[in-house]
């Protein structure tokens, strides 16, 4: 029995660390969030050499065939680093392909196809807006669309909670969230073809739960590093304020929510690729958990920081805003945690 | 990442179930009450001899005389926890002194102590905790006097679990009162029948005495009870602590009663409808649950950093402070769910599950509080796993 990530892994995620470090450094994400085309090209072209369109999808189409765990602390450093990036839209496409939709994944692999994901009306329909799906024609508005800047197709939910593969439409609007590192778009489709369609599987919703999970996970722990880092450092009373216990338990409960949360992500993404049933309801429960932990650690870690965390001068918000969309995205901890119990068949 | 046992240890956890199937009819049940219980004492005696108690223990001591292996631990109690069978004794002889005594007795000492300890014939209790040595342990008072070959001893210790039935105690002393606090304390071990020893039931909030006070007037102790040495008694705590800790908070333990809350949660109706229907209570029952997974895979990371020989740092500082918590958060949701009968405590009609949510919900506090309390461990959690700095030392007047 071996829980602890092997080798490779660890490779991985040291080799990806030291690509963000200078691509997603804060004076570069301060550029990206103000929508600076050479910041946004820069990131995105280290990344896409560092191979990350390629990572899920199998060998034999040209990937590397890697797997969810792997898959999970990659998204992990990204959330570490606040990096915008269309590797989550594309590993939760590759494990669709994977099982319908193979066709498609060498072109993932390449690039040549790149995804956005517009899967709101899966989680929260709302009145103005929603997909119809009529003979394979999608007609009507998608919300907060991800990574649908420079998508060649979209992975589209309609108001029957089918998924279609379609050419990214033309027509989009910037829907301005709280949080700058990544754009969220409005979409309108008038009428364009889906090329593929499915009614998504339980682990392909946990999936990407459990991605955005990873994201708060690497997210809050920055946070945490960094609040740890000041308390040594800010002196009040003639001494470091990490001296005082009221401060050192702040971070002492942020590290005590923070840890398992991590040891389940790991655990969730293992059973996920081995096919454990257990798999999507530990998702799930990681969406949850890291949504709740997540907010936690924003709101303390800002705290620790006094009056500067407040501020714009250190950056630390747009970790907390980070955090704060991801708690939403694919829907609300209540939402996850009402999956899990329906996985479970505690719920009808 | 690899969850699977290797093919050695699948066969290992068939023979354990066999064997368990096998003995089963011998097994004490819960008319087998007490400490020394005959029936009990042959049960702890047969798993013994079948490697599942006192496994490690040396066989020259009257234990298995197995090498240490964690898997295999772990093997074995999944398995009394799926056979449903009575487990090995534990306790504080057994879990915290023998170990101790493992590492820092004398052969005579371990020749005397062992056999009888982990058979159940000879019960043990901890005096450690006075009143005005808690948290800060190292302040304790109670007096050791040297005397020709004996220490007389005077003061009190407080939360002594298991003091009325205890054969013996190991206790701190205090036997250099000009040393700095850490050097002067000495660990003795002396029967609990010597004249001057005086136990009063400590009642808590539960209604049961749990715990007790222990009041020394001039006990006349051999100085042949000393572990280690004197004045090295901290040195020597120390190492028993580390095994109070790891009692404390095991998501096992943790998994088993959320499991049984589930069973509560769908067995109940409130208004005609199953407490597990309820969409709120469910919502929290989830909430749980997620921290339940979470802290049971941080087990099986720990497992494996043991298994490496590495150490478990974050991952293992906060098994204590958020295992005790979640399992009073268990106790909190069951009451809530039981809503208005959750308040019974006492034999009757309405009573659910004997009352031992609500037991559990007070006894868990006390949990949280013991063993080093919550803040305690957030200090360590802090200094250990963070790297903080430490409180700063008052300035001496």
């Amino acid at each position: 029995m071996e829980f602890a990530l092997s080798e490779d892994q660890r490779l991985l995620q040291d080799s990806l660390k030291g690509v963000l470090a200078g691509a997603a450094s804060l004076d570069q994400i301060r550029k990206i969030a103000v929508g600076d085309a050479a910041a946004i090209g820069a990131l995105e072209t280290a990344l896409d050499d560092f191979g990350l369109a390629a990572l899920m999808v199998p060998e034999d189409d040209g990937g590397l065939g890697l797997g969810a765990l792997d898959a999970v602390i990659v998204q992990e450093q990204l959330g570490y680093h606040i990096a915008p990036s269309r590797f989550l839209a594309t590993a939760v496409a590759a494990k669709v392909f994977r099982t319908t939709g193979s066709e498609y994944l060498a072109a993932l692999a390449s690039g040549e196809m790149r995804i956005g994901l517009a899967l709101t009306e899966l989680f929260s329909r709302r009145d103005g807006a929603g997909l119809e799906a009529v003979k394979d024609k999608l007609a009507g508005k998608a919300l907060l669309a991800l990574s649908a800047d420079g998508a060649t197709h979209l992975l589209a939910a309609d108001t029957k909670g089918r998924v279609h593969l379609v050419a990214a439409p033309a027509t989009r609007t910037a829907m301005q969230t709280i949080d700058r590192t990544r754009t969220f778009h409005e979409v309108a489709f008038a009428g364009e073809k889906g090329a593929l369609s499915i009614s998504p599987l339980p682990e392909q919703i946990a999936f990407a739960r459990l991605l955005v999970a990873a994201d708060t996970l690497g997210a809050a722990q920055a946070m945490i590093d960094k609040a740890v880092a000041y308390a040594a450092e800010r002196q009040q009373f003639g001494r470091v304020i990490g001296s005082f216990q009221a401060v050192k338990h702040m971070c002492a409960e942020m590290a005590a929510k923070l840890e398992p949360g991590r040891a389940l992500i790991w655990h969730a993404g293992h059973a996920l690729d081995t096919g454990d049933t257990e798999g999507p309801v530990m998702a799930n429960l990681a969406k949850s958990y890291m949504a709740e932990a997540g907010t936690f650690i924003a709101r303390t870690a800002t705290e620790v920081h006094g009056g500067m965390g407040f501020t714009d001068l250190v950056g630390l918000h747009y970790w907390f805003k980070r955090i704060g969309v991801n708690r939403q995205l694919f829907g609300s901890p209540e939402q996850a945690r009402e999956t899990a119990a329906r996985l479970q068949g505690f719920a009808a | 990442m690899k969850l699977d046992l290797d093919p050695e240890y699948e066969a290992f956890r068939a023979a354990i179930a066999e064997t368990l199937a096998k003995n089963a009819r011998l097994a004490p049940t819960s008319e087998d009450k007490g400490y020394k219980n005959a029936k009990r004492i042959a049960w702890q005696k047969l798993l013994i001899r079948h490697g599942l108690a006192a496994r490690t223990i040396p066989k020259a001591y009257g234990g298995y005389g197995a090498e240490p292996d964690i898997l295999k631990a772990r093997i074995i109690a999944e398995e009394f926890a799926r056979s449903r069978l009575p487990g090995p004794m534990a306790g504080q002889g057994i879990s915290m002194f023998v170990p101790t005594l493992l590492e820092l007795g004398t052969e005579e000492q371990k020749q005397a102590y062992i056999r009888p300890t982990i058979e159940g014939e000879m019960i043990w209790c901890q005096g450690y905790s006075e009143p005005g040595a808690g948290s800060d342990l190292a302040a304790l008072r109670t007096s050791a006097v040297e005397d020709g070959d004996d220490y007389v001893i005077n003061g009190s210790k407080i939360w002594t679990s298991t003091a009325k039935q205890a054969d013996m105690i190991f206790c701190l002393v205090r036997t250099d009162p000009a040393a700095k606090k850490h050097e002067g304390i000495t660990y003795i071990t002396f029967p609990m029948t010597t004249p001057g020893i005086e136990v009063r039931p400590l009642v808590d909030m539960t209604g049961t005495a749990n715990f007790n006070e222990v009041f020394f007037t001039d006990v006349r102790v051999p100085k042949s009870g000393v572990i280690f040495a004197p004045n090295k008694g901290w040195q020597v705590a120390n190492a028993t602590l580390t095994h109070e800790r790891g009692m404390l908070g095991d998501p096992n333990a943790t998994k088993a009663r959320f499991l049984e809350l589930v069973t509560l949660m769908k067995s109940e109706s409130v208004n005609g409808e199953r407490l597990i229907d309820n969409a709120l209570l469910r919502d929290r029952l989830m909430k749980l649950q997620s921290e339940v997974y979470a802290m049971q895979a941080n087990g099986l990371r720990i497992t494996t950093t043991r298994l490496k020989g590495e150490q478990a740092g974050l991952a293992g500082l906060i098994v204590k402070l958020n295992g005790c918590d979640l399992n009073h958060e268990i106790a909190r949701l069951a009451i809530d769910a039981l809503g208005e009968l959750g308040i019974l405590y006492e034999e009757g009609e309405h009573l659910r599950a004997d009352g031992s949510w609500q037991w559990r919900y007070m006894y868990d506090l006390g949990l949280i509080i013991g063993g080093g309390t919550a803040q305690i461990q957030k200090n360590i959690i802090a200094e250990r796993g963070l790297d903080m700095p430490r409180e700063p030392k008052l300035a001496k007047a």
